[in-house]
Formats: structure tokens, sequence, C-alpha cells
């Protein structure tokens, strides 16, 4: 069964038609990358996935792992294995690090029945990923990403991801504005979590991240279709043409 | 240049105010059974010493001038207390059945070793813990201070207390009786927090309370106190607390005093927490009010002394029709002194909250440092709050900023969590407890944050109730609604 079951869907927000017929498919084990240009629906596509409420699905379904996906709330698709690490993570002063990490674990814990961790368990953990992450253990106590830096944000994303071990993990523009050194430690956190059982989408603007995560599949979205679907050469031949001989060519399916 | 409000006992009028009715010239007009009861009150006491009989009676006679506000009044603009006025309210006489050990077990205060407690006002010898002390560290029941050490009381009660301008103060002041007295000497280090329990009982009729707390903390000198004013289940009577504590901070000291309020849902609690700060003195005010249908919570520290700091630090829950308003005075009277503000308001069902953060700067009080901010999250569309700052400078090398901020839960930071897992309404609870938690970091870590923290966490979903629900209204279509302002003076 495959993980990911996106077809012929339709978004629109406040009227306005985002997505216009996507269909995608993504099995256990995957990389996908979704590229495509400003506006084209990338991070619709992310957000609906997430159960966005602002987001409302018109036409087509997805389903994941054989679940109705889009009738799940976001709190629902999360405890089914989904993970959208955000294009703009948000600030929570208030809560630390560690605190929202060890409540969002244990609220998946307990969806699959099993039993919370306490501080003292989780916190070896937590630092166990940071370190892969190299995040300094100052972030543990410090308010989820309040005053971190761009590059400090985007690592803690994956830091949650590698907490939270989820089965299908979006990534949203991780890859932007962080400098080539944050990149490469991005890229090794996400490539420690590639698995036979795991499938990763990257949603992206630029084909660089893609040097360190090699996608097993590329996909081009344009106007809110999937224009054009590749392997890893795709992406190259995007970066050095750029996105607007695609917007030409038909609708192509993809895998 | 405007009147010093800090002046208390020495000042002019008051002395010809006692003169005037010694003559019988002013008959003041006192509302409603207060002169039966004060009649009756100074009767009974009459035998104290002539300086505290002259101070109640002052206090009375101010009363009777000031009256009770209304909402033409300024500073009670957004809060109507005509419910307080039109309730006849008794003394208690001692008639209620006294509370069991048991009864008082829940309140989570036996792990402070040193604890005064009062019930309905008076001191209660049986419950209170006062372990060994520093030397020459009194702690004791104003009650008692005033025949075991009547100079010290004499010379700082009502010394700094501006209660020409306050009823409520001034009718503390009529009916000063019992309270907390503490004095800590030169030099002297108090570890233990102390703790100051005012415990309400179920009465057969509206009945009130005036405690009156004095605090000295001499020079070079560290002390925490808490006041924590509570109702036993049962209280299904109105009830008026009106509280003064008058609190100094001697040369140097450093002094941490916090306030909880969580009484019924039919007591009236107003509080004047007047703090007189010497050079370099250093205090920190915390207030946590949880429960009660009007709380007013006035705190008026004056920043007498050169290079004197004050925190105000405060949150604010009120659910269903509760009504919270937060009066801040704060007055620099001297250079290089610095004083922040912050408030957090959480308003649900159809409360109403009210922050009102006035800043003085006088004359002399050059590079003032002063700042405030005020934050409030409305869970409702009938929850409401009042937010004004007025400063008056009147310096001019100063640094003043304030800000306030009225809005909802975040939704994208609800989102965010939810997406990490966390379900609707524990995502709603986390979000408010961080927002509380805002004010809590700003408390020392220690024996009383844990305290405060643990009241916080209990009360908050009894603030957030029916917020599931409700909250879909106001982040309906038109989203979150912002409001923000900010200026620097």
């Amino acid at each position: 069964m495959s993980l990911l079951e996106i077809k012929n869907l339709h978004a629109s927000v406040n009227g306005n038609e985002i997505l216009r017929g996507v269909n995608l498919t993504v099995n256990p084990g995957e990389v996908h990358s979704i590229m495509g240009p400003n506006g084209s629906g990338k991070s619709t596509l992310a957000q609906v996935l997430a159960r966005r409420e602002n987001y409302e699905v018109t036409q087509g379904s997805v389903q994941l792992a054989g679940k109705d996906l889009l009738a799940m709330k976001p709190e629902e698709a999360a405890c089914e294995g989904l993970f959208l690490a955000f294009q703009y993570p948000v600030e929570i002063p208030g809560i630390s690090n560690a605190y929202f990490l060890r409540a969002a674990l244990n609220a998946l814990r307990k969806s699959r029945g099993e039993d919370e961790l306490d501080a003292m368990d989780f916190l070896p953990l937590l630092k166990e990923k940071m370190r892969l992450l190299e995040m300094d253990e100052k972030f543990l106590n410090r308010p989820v990403n309040e005053g971190f830096s761009g590059g400090e944000k985007k690592r803690n994303e994956i830091v949650q991801m590698a907490v939270l071990e989820p089965r299908l993990a979006v990534l949203d523009e991780t890859d932007s504005g962080l400098d080539i050194d944050a990149l490469k430690v991005v890229a090794k956190g996400v490539n420690a979590m590639r698995s036979k059982d795991r499938a990763i989408v990257v949603v992206t603007h630029y084909q660089r991240l893609l040097n360190y995560i090699v996608p097993d599949y590329v996909h081009v979205l344009v106007n809110g279709r999937i224009v054009k679907s590749g392997g890893p050469e795709l992406a190259l031949e995007l970066e050095a043409k750029g996105y607007s001989w695609t917007e030409a060519e038909p609708a192509a399916i993809s895998r | 240049m405007p009147r010093l409000y800090g002046e208390g006992k020495d000042h002019v009028k008051k002395s010809a105010i006692i003169e005037a009715v010694a003559e019988g010239l002013t008959k003041p007009a006192v509302p409603l059974g207060y002169s039966t009861e004060f009649g009756d009150f100074s009767q009974r006491l009459s035998d104290q010493p002539a300086w505290l009989v002259a101070l109640r009676r002052e206090g009375y006679t101010q009363f009777g001038e000031t009256g009770f506000p209304t909402t033409h009044d300024e500073d009670w603009r957004f809060t109507n207390v005509s419910a307080v006025a039109q309730t006849r309210f008794a003394l208690p006489h001692g008639g209620a059945q006294p509370p069991s050990a048991a009864d008082l077990d829940p309140l989570g205060v036996s792990q402070f070793a040193c604890c005064l407690v009062f019930i309905n006002g008076k001191f209660s010898q049986k419950f209170s813990r006062i372990p060994a002390l520093p030397k020459g560290v009194k702690i004791t029941s104003l009650a008692e201070a005033i025949t075991a050490h009547p100079a010290s009381v004499e010379g700082y009660l009502g010394r700094y207390l501006a209660f020409y301008r306050d009823a409520f103060a001034a009718l503390n002041t009529a009916f000063i009786e019992d309270g907390a007295y503490v004095y800590v000497p030169r030099s002297t280090v108090v570890e233990q927090p102390i703790y100051v329990l005012y415990v309400s009982t179920p009465e057969a009729n509206p009945t009130m309370n005036h405690p009156r707390n004095l605090f000295i903390v001499e020079e070079n000198s560290q002390a925490t106190f808490v006041e924590d004013y509570v109702s036993l289940p049962g209280c299904e009577k109105a009830a008026l607390s009106n509280t003064v504590t008058e609190l100094v901070a001697g040369e140097s000291a450093v002094v941490s005093h916090y306030m909880i309020v969580r009484e019924s849902e039919q007591t009236y609690n107003f509080s004047t927490l007047r703090i007189q700060q010497a050079r370099s003195s250093n205090v920190a005010s915390h207030s946590l009010l949880l429960s009660g249908a009007l709380v007013r919570n006035n705190v008026h520290p004056v920043l007498a002394g050169e290079g004197a700091e004050c925190l105000i630090n405060g949150l604010f829950m009120a659910n269903g029709r509760q009504h919270m308003d937060n009066y801040m005075l704060v007055e620099h009277a001297s250079p290089h002194c610095g004083s922040r503000q912050f408030y957090n308001g959480i308003l649900n069902g159809q409360a109403h909250g009210v922050f009102h953060g006035r800043i003085i700067v006088h004359k002399d009080a050059q590079k003032t440092d002063a700042k405030q901010t005020n934050r409030n999250l409305l869970l409702c569309d009938d929850a409401q709050i009042d937010t004004k700052p007025q400063l008056e400078i009147y310096a001019d090398d100063v640094k003043c900023t304030h800000g306030a901020t009225i809005g909802q839960v975040d939704e994208n930071a609800l989102f965010y969590l939810r997406s990490r897992g966390v379900d609707e309404v524990a995502a709603k609870h986390l979000l408010l407890q961080a927002f509380a938690n805002e004010c809590l970091d700003r408390m020392h870590p220690g024996q009383v944050r844990d305290h405060v923290e643990q009241l916080v966490a209990r009360w908050l979903p009894e603030t957030a109730k029916f917020v599931g629900e409700r909250a879909a209204l106001a982040h309906g279509e038109a989203g979150q609604a912002e409001r923000a302002f900010e200026e620097v003076g």
C-alpha cells in the first residue's frame, strides 16, 4: 500500500483556487522533491496535507496509509504519522523547547497506546537528536523558536522530526535562507531519518538542497498542477533552465 | 509641580481634619451602616493608644468625605463599586464556625514554615507557625505589635499611605485592628518566605474585613512576603476584603512581595500595596489574581531614594462575570531609579479586566527608566479589557515606555502545536500556560514560585473553561485581530 496517495486535489483559499488537480503517490522508503516557482502552490499543498483549516479542499482525495487524510484534524494527522517541517516555524514564548517536544511526543505515544515518557527518560533522547543537528543544549530550555536565528529554527524543525519519527515527513522550504553549512547540517539530519518505512517529501524552490538530500523522484508544480516528473536529473535541468520552460509543457501524470 | 502622592500621615490637610472633627465642625455623610459599625468598633478599642484612636478617626472622617467612588472618578472609570456601596457589610462577630486543620489542608500552604494565619480577619495562634528567627526579626500580628512594639508601629502605620484620595484605604484605616507585622532589622536576611494567609469562613450575613499589614525591612536586609486571600468552600454571602499593606524598604534592602487572591465569587477584594523605597533598594511585587467577584489591586511604589528599582509583575485570570482591576501608580521621586511593570491578563466568559498603568516622574527624578507592558488574551467575544497608560513626566531627561496588546490565542501557534499531535484543547491550555509563564518566569525560583505555579496550573482550566466551544467565535472569519500600540516618551 502506498503511504500517500493524492488524487485530483483541488484546494482554494478565500475563494482563489491554488491547487488545480494534484496527483501524487509516495511509497514507504521514497524521497520525493516537489519543486516549483513562487506561488505555484507548493506551500499550499504542504499546509493542506498538515490539515491547516484556512484551506478549503473543493475536489479530490488524499489517503495517508489507506486512511482519509482530509477527514483528519491536524493533531489526528500527526498521530497517523504525518509531520510538517514549517517554512516559517512559529515562536511560542513561555514554553521551553524541551517541554513542548515532550508534550508532542507524549501525545503521539498516547494515541498509539504507549506509556508517556517522563522528563528523565525524554531528555537523553532529545539531547541525542540535538547533537545530530549540532544544536547547543542551551536550546533545550529556551522558549520554542523565540529569538532563534533562521537557521536555528530550521534545525529545530528537524530535531522535532527526529524525535517524533513520523512515517511521512513533509519539509516545506526547509532550505530557504540557510547558509551552506547549515544546509549540510539539516541535510545530514534528514538523511539520518531515511529508512525503508518512512517517506520524505521535500518541497523546495532551489535545487541546491537536493545535492545533499538526493531524492528518488522530482516533481515540478506549476499553477497548482504537477506538470513534470522525473529523477534527480530533472532538478539539475530546472536549475539550469529555470521554471519557464516547464509551464509550456502539457501536464504529465506523476508516477 | 505635582502634589507628592507619597505624603501620608504628616500631610497638613489631615491634622486640619482631625481638629475640625474634634470640634464637630464637619459632619461627614458616612454610607449606610458604617457609622454604627464604627461606633461599636471604636468603643470596643477605645482604650488603645491615643494616636491610633486618632488615626482611625481620621480614616473614618476621610471615608465620609470621599465616599465610595463612582465611574465619574477617573481612577474608577472602568470599575463600578455600586454593588459594594449598596451592601450592608458588618464586621465579623466571631459567630462563624471555626475551621479545622483539615479545612486548611487543601490550600496547599503547609510547606511554609513561617505562616501567619488569620481567620475572618483575626490572628489565629492555633494555625500560625513562626520558626526561630534571626536576631531582632519580629513577626507577629499587628494587634500584638501595637502593644509589644508601639514605637515602631506608631512610626510607620499610615505614614506613607495616601488615604485621603482613596475611600477604601480610608475605610481600612478607620477599621485598623489586626494584620501582619514584620520588622527586619539592619543587615539581616530572612530566608524563609513569610506567608500571611487570610481565610474567610462561611458567615450568615455579608461581612467585611480590613486587614492591615505593616512590613518594615531595614537597611541592607532581605525578606520575602506572601499575602494570600482565600475563602473556604460554602462562603456564599457577599463579603468585602479591604486590605492595606505598607511596605517600607530601607536603603539597599531587597524585598519580594507576592499577593494571591483566590476568594469566592461573592467576595469583593480591594487591596492597596503601598511601597516606600529608600536609596538603592530593590522591590519586586508579584500579584496573582485568580478569583473573586470584583478585585481591585492597587500597587503604589514610591521610588524615594536614588537608584531604587522596582518590578511590578502581575497575572490576572478571570471567567464568568468576574471583574479584575489593576491600578498601578509608580512614582519616581529621585534620580536614577528604574521601574518595570508587566501585567498579563487572561479573560474568558463575560469577565472584565482593567489595567491602569500610571507613572509619575517628579521634577528631580532625572535619568528615570520606566517601562510598562500590559498584554491581554481574550478567549471569547464577550470578555472585555480596558487598558490605560498614563504618563506624567515633570523631569526632562527620562526614558519612559509603555505598550499594550489585546489579542486572541495565536492561531499560528495553535496550528503549530496541533500539527505536532497535541489536541486542540490541550494546545490552547498549553498556550495559556505559556502566556502565564511570562509572568511566572519573573519570579525567583524557589518555594513561593513553585507554589504559585501550582496555583496557576490548578486555576487555568477554570479560566479556560468553554474555550474549546467559544474560541470558534473569536477565531471566526475576521481571523486573528490583534491591536497593539507602543509609544516611547
